[in-house]
């Protein structure tokens, strides 16, 4: 028979402001194998913990609950004061009475009611408890950064910089992602360029770091310290170490109208390309889509004009196995499509363009050379007019738009107003809000040196329709300050388009384990204390992954993310879970089903001989869980058909104990 | 009528025993009545050609007993299997439930089973003897002779049969058959069709008829575990008589979960079944909720394959949606 003692914490008010603390604590003195009880304003303070310290000498107990706030917060130090009693760390059991009781409840009869019997559960589950002790496990001393844009880049680096090898997959031909499609950026107007390509440049000439760029993570097994990576090179039909970007090729290529997805679209490259002049990796890419030798085997002119015999049409996609201690997913974000916003005419006029297409326009190396010109005729527009929030904070009913604000567009699009007004002060400038959101470091001088000093006409109130008339655009708005109707004339159009988390981030979600939200965004470990890093161990977040963000604060992401591995890195051992499957060789049956659920590949089998009760031996299939391998998740628990796989420190019978001092 | 003959089979069975291929034969034999066939292993020619029977009665499936003979044999173990019954042979090959090199499989054409609950419907109570021919005749002990034909008196699982396909053996005696259009999911749609409380009134009504003889988990190729649950003291529902109803309910729905993602659909519960429970019911409701979440899976149908419910895959359907979509 366990000796347990309960502790049962005030947490200031947060606790007793609706539990009768005293009441819980007498009542759970009567419970089965109990012989202390306390209760405590602070039980996590150094008071508090001394006060289970000496308890645990006093009574010789076996065994502690403390009844108080989520074990997310506070079990670990309870672990810890058990340890430093001299208790087994896993004999003690945390009763939920803050998160999951006094919060949610608003009068003390119903709020103590609740507590005692999520005390008596807890009592019920460590009369059963065993002393466990944790394995340890190595770690691979490599980072995986998945997304090789602004997030990944500074990632990267700062991890390198601690001395740690990283890998960079990018899906795309080269690193830079979206900050590189970009012309200037707020709020100092410096170059997007210019800051960028000094650190892609840094990334390639980093010997700590390899790119694996245009390619993709296909699998991934293990867990924190240990993953298995699978990454997908799709074949480039290039050789990256002959190639010595030259450009030959793309002059000479005669397939000439392949759209240019690094322009969005606006112009067209050739089927063998390097997306940009700066471009890290600065090897070219042939678009199998498009390129003829690939597509009827007739041509070959690439393959004819590099000196360097780079090309190889007969290149097939390769898969390379690496191991990896720790991950970053930096899969960074995209403009929402616009075909579903007809009334902006979008898809019905060349001259309404989204934000990240301006950029394009006003970018020295973009389709225009970075004059201002509307795509359809190419003339210069005389009135343009942005719209705001196109996509974002919409009503959760409206299944268009996302229900957040993107955040970085009122940003954006006041630097769009302020430059177009800089470069061309007769253009007359409109932007359509519904609010103007500037938190930031200089942010709000900015935008209001965009409508001081620049006389960009800012309008409150959003936009209803946008008609094709001709050459011009008409804008019909509502004034919300002056409440009237607008309808306006336009030349230009531009959408802030909601941005959105990157497709393949679902799928690389479910391949991590890592939690998402409903939009798609990597959930953190906690909004507040642990920003960077995901629920799964091992697994961190970067940049726009998690949430829509500008730049600075996807550096500043980026490197916290980066100290968080180096910490992880730097480690030689990790201290497991004992917390793992254990499997009853008597019951077990062998049906290798626990062997296909395992996500860690942990559960091997084995022939085993026993001894029948007859004297006879009979050989047996019977799993064995390695231990070291074996996370604690529990998938082989519920899927063993005969009930032979149990987790320890939650075994079936512990948790039916639970479920019957709850439903007694 | 079944179209192989008894002979057939028998010869078969000397021929590989004599020869030493198999040590032992898994067959059929005439039990207390003549509709009574009951399972038999058959060791010796003569035996085999005394005994041995294979007419419309002959419903049992091997697969399971292969699990414990397996382990005793010092040979091959020769088997005969229906179409039906390959399914069984086969997941329980997936769950290595016994070692394939340890049997001998031979595939026979299956016409049907009969029901004899069904000729009883017909004939009343007091058979004294059955006949299979070409129509089966009934005599009972008041004189009365019927002739019927075994179309009309087919079990439950052979009307609605889904396969005549046979997916696994070592040889195949007769035509190979294919995999058939079933109607088996039409009664699962009727009860889905129900009300819950018409649902669960005729679950109530069906299944306070249990008496917990186990001959539904004793018969289950499905059923092999090591220790099953209901044997376990510890368990609290151990070899305990239906008191109340939730003992009486949760014995089978436990069990159809269980079986659940591994049921070939071989219909042994329901036919060994003495309180005619349909029992077979329940685990199609599963199969049939599988198949339109997961897309059409069969256990069974191939070895080593990954039940859906034991699998995942990017594409699986969200929990939210299976609420969705069927929640009530």
């Amino acid at each position: 028979m366990q000796r347990i003692g309960v502790f049962v914490c005030w947490c200031g008010t947060n606790i007793a402001g609706t539990v009768d603390v005293v009441a819980v604590a007498e009542a759970l003195k009567k419970e089965p194998g109990v012989v202390f009880s306390a209760n405590y304003q602070y039980m996590c303070s150094q008071a508090g913990q001394d006060l289970i310290k000496a308890a645990v000498k006093e009574h010789n107990l076996t065994g502690i609950v403390v009844c108080s706030c989520s074990p997310r917060m506070h079990e670990a130090t309870f672990r810890k004061t058990a340890a430093a009693a001299g208790l087994n760390p896993y004999m003690v059991e945390i009763a939920n009475i803050r998160e999951q009781c006094s919060w949610v409840h608003k009068d003390v009869p119903t709020g103590t009611e609740k507590a005692i019997i999520l005390g008596k559960a807890a009592v019920a589950k460590v009369n059963l408890n065993v002393p466990l002790t944790p394995g340890e496990s190595p770690v691979t001393k490599r980072a995986l950064v998945i997304g090789g844009g602004i997030a990944g880049i500074q990632t990267a680096l700062d991890i390198a910089d601690a001395g740690f090898e990283v890998d960079i997959v990018e899906k795309k031909p080269t690193i830079g992602g979206k900050m590189a499609q970009l012309d200037k950026t707020f709020p100092t107007l410096d170059c997007a360029a210019c800051i960028l390509t000094p650190k892609m440049v840094d990334v390639a000439q980093n010997e700590k770091i390899r790119i694996f760029s245009y390619s993709e993570v296909t699998e991934v097994k293990g867990f924190v310290g240990n993953f298995d990576v699978t990454i997908k090179k799709k074949a480039r039909y290039v050789k990256e170490e002959l190639c010595t970007g030259c450009g030959a090729c793309t002059e000479k290529c005669p397939m000439k109208k392949v759209p240019n997805d690094f322009n969005l679209n606006m112009d067209t490259k050739r089927a063998i390309y390097i997306p940009f002049a700066q471009a890290v990796p600065k090897v070219a890419t042939i678009d199998a889509d498009y390129c003829n030798m690939l597509k009827n085997g007739k041509c070959g002119v690439c393959s004819k004009v590099c000196a360097a015999g780079a090309i190889d049409y007969t290149q097939k996609d390769e898969f390379i196995s690496e191991k990896y201690g720790a991950i970053v997913v930096a899969t960074g974000f995209n403009p929402i499509s616009m075909d579903k916003f007809d009334e902006f005419a979008y898809n019905q006029s060349k001259d309404v363009i989204t934000s990240l297409e301006f950029e394009r326009l006003t970018n020295a190396a973009g389709p225009t050379a970075g004059k201002l010109l509307r795509p359809s005729d190419g003339k210069h527009p005389e009135k343009i007019v942005f719209v705001q929030c196109v996509g974002s904070r919409c009503d959760a009913c409206n299944e268009k738009g996302k229900e957040y604000c993107s955040k970085i567009c009122c940003m954006y699009t006041a630097k769009h107003a302020m430059l177009t007004r800089d470069k061309y002060p007769d253009t007359d400038v409109t932007v359509f809000y519904i609010d103007v959101r500037t938190p930031g470091k200089n942010f709000d001088e900015f935008y209001r040196r965009a409508v001081e000093e620049y006389g960009v006409h800012y309008i409150k109130g959003m936009v209803g329709k946008v008609i094709p008339d001709g050459e011009k655009l008409i804008v019909q708005a509502s004034d919300l300050i002056a409440g009237k109707q607008l309808k306006i004339d336009a030349d230009l159009v531009v959408l802030a388009a909601a941005i959105e988390p990157d497709k393949s981030a679902r799928p690389l979600a479910t391949m991590l384990t890592a939690s998402m939200d409903t939009n798609d965004f990597f959930t953190e470990a906690h909004p507040k204390l642990r920003p960077v890093e995901s629920p799964t161990a091992g697994v961190f977040l970067s940049g726009a992954c998690q949430g829509p963000k500008d730049i600075p604060e996807t550096v500043a992401q980026a490197g916290a993310a980066a100290s968080k591995v180096i910490g992880l890195l730097a480690k030689d051992k990790l201290t497991g879970n004992p917390c793992v499957a254990q499997s009853n060789e008597m019951m077990c049956n062998g049906c290798s089903t626990c062997e296909r659920v395992c996500p860690y590949g942990a559960i091997t089998y084995e022939d085993k001989e026993f001894r029948m009760p007859d004297r006879s031996t009979l050989i047996r299939r019977v799993a064995s869980v390695n231990p070291a391998v074996c996370q604690g998740c529990g998938c082989c628990t519920v899927a063993c058909p005969s009930g032979a796989m149990d987790l320890k420190g939650f075994a079936s019978e512990q948790i039916i104990a639970e479920v019957d001092a709850i439903c007694k | 009528m079944q179209k192989i003959n008894r002979n057939v089979l028998v010869e078969k069975a000397v021929s590989l025993l004599e020869n030493g291929t198999v040590c032992c034969v898994l067959g059929w034999k005439k039990g207390e009545f003549d509709y009574d066939i009951t399972p038999a292993v058959f060791t010796t020619k003569e035996d085999i050609e005394a005994n041995f029977v294979f007419d419309d009665f002959c419903g049992a499936n091997f697969s399971k007993y292969l699990v414990q003979k397996t382990r005793k044999a010092e040979g091959k173990i020769l088997v005969f299997l229906k179409s039906c019954d390959t399914y069984s042979f086969n997941q329980l090959l997936t769950e290595h439930r016994f070692d394939r090199e340890k049997v001998y499989a031979v595939g026979i054409p299956c016409e049907g089973m009969v029901d004899i609950n069904k000729i009883r419907a017909i004939s009343g109570e007091g058979i004294s003897s059955v006949e299979c021919g070409e129509k089966i005749t009934v005599n009972t002990i008041y004189d009365e002779k019927f002739e019927i034909n075994a179309s009309d008196v087919l079990l439950e699982r052979c009307e609605s049969c889904k396969s005549k396909l046979h997916v696994a053996y070592d040889e195949l005696i007769g035509e190979e058959g294919e995999v058939l259009e079933s109607n088996r999911f039409d009664e699962v749609a009727k009860l889905e069709a129900m009300t819950p409380d018409e649902r669960f009134a005729f679950w109530q009504s069906e299944l306070s008829k249990c008496i917990r003889c186990n001959a539904c988990r004793d018969v289950c190729p499905a059923c092999t575990c090591e220790k099953c649950v209901f044997d376990n003291p510890k368990s609290g529902v151990e070899n305990k008589a239906p008191a109340n109803e939730f003992e009486e309910k949760m014995f089978h729905i436990i069990r159809a979960f269980h079986v659940a993602g591994r049921c070939t659909d071989c219909g042994e519960c329901s036919r060994v079944c003495p309180q005619h429970i349909p029992l077979h019911l329940l685990n199609r409701k599963f199969i049939k909720d599988i198949n339109e979440f997961y897309g059409d899976y069969q256990a069974g149908a191939e070895v080593g394959s990954r039940a859906p419910l034991a699998n995942y895959t990017t594409g699986d359907i969200e929990p939210s949606e299976v609420f969705d979509g069927r929640g009530e």
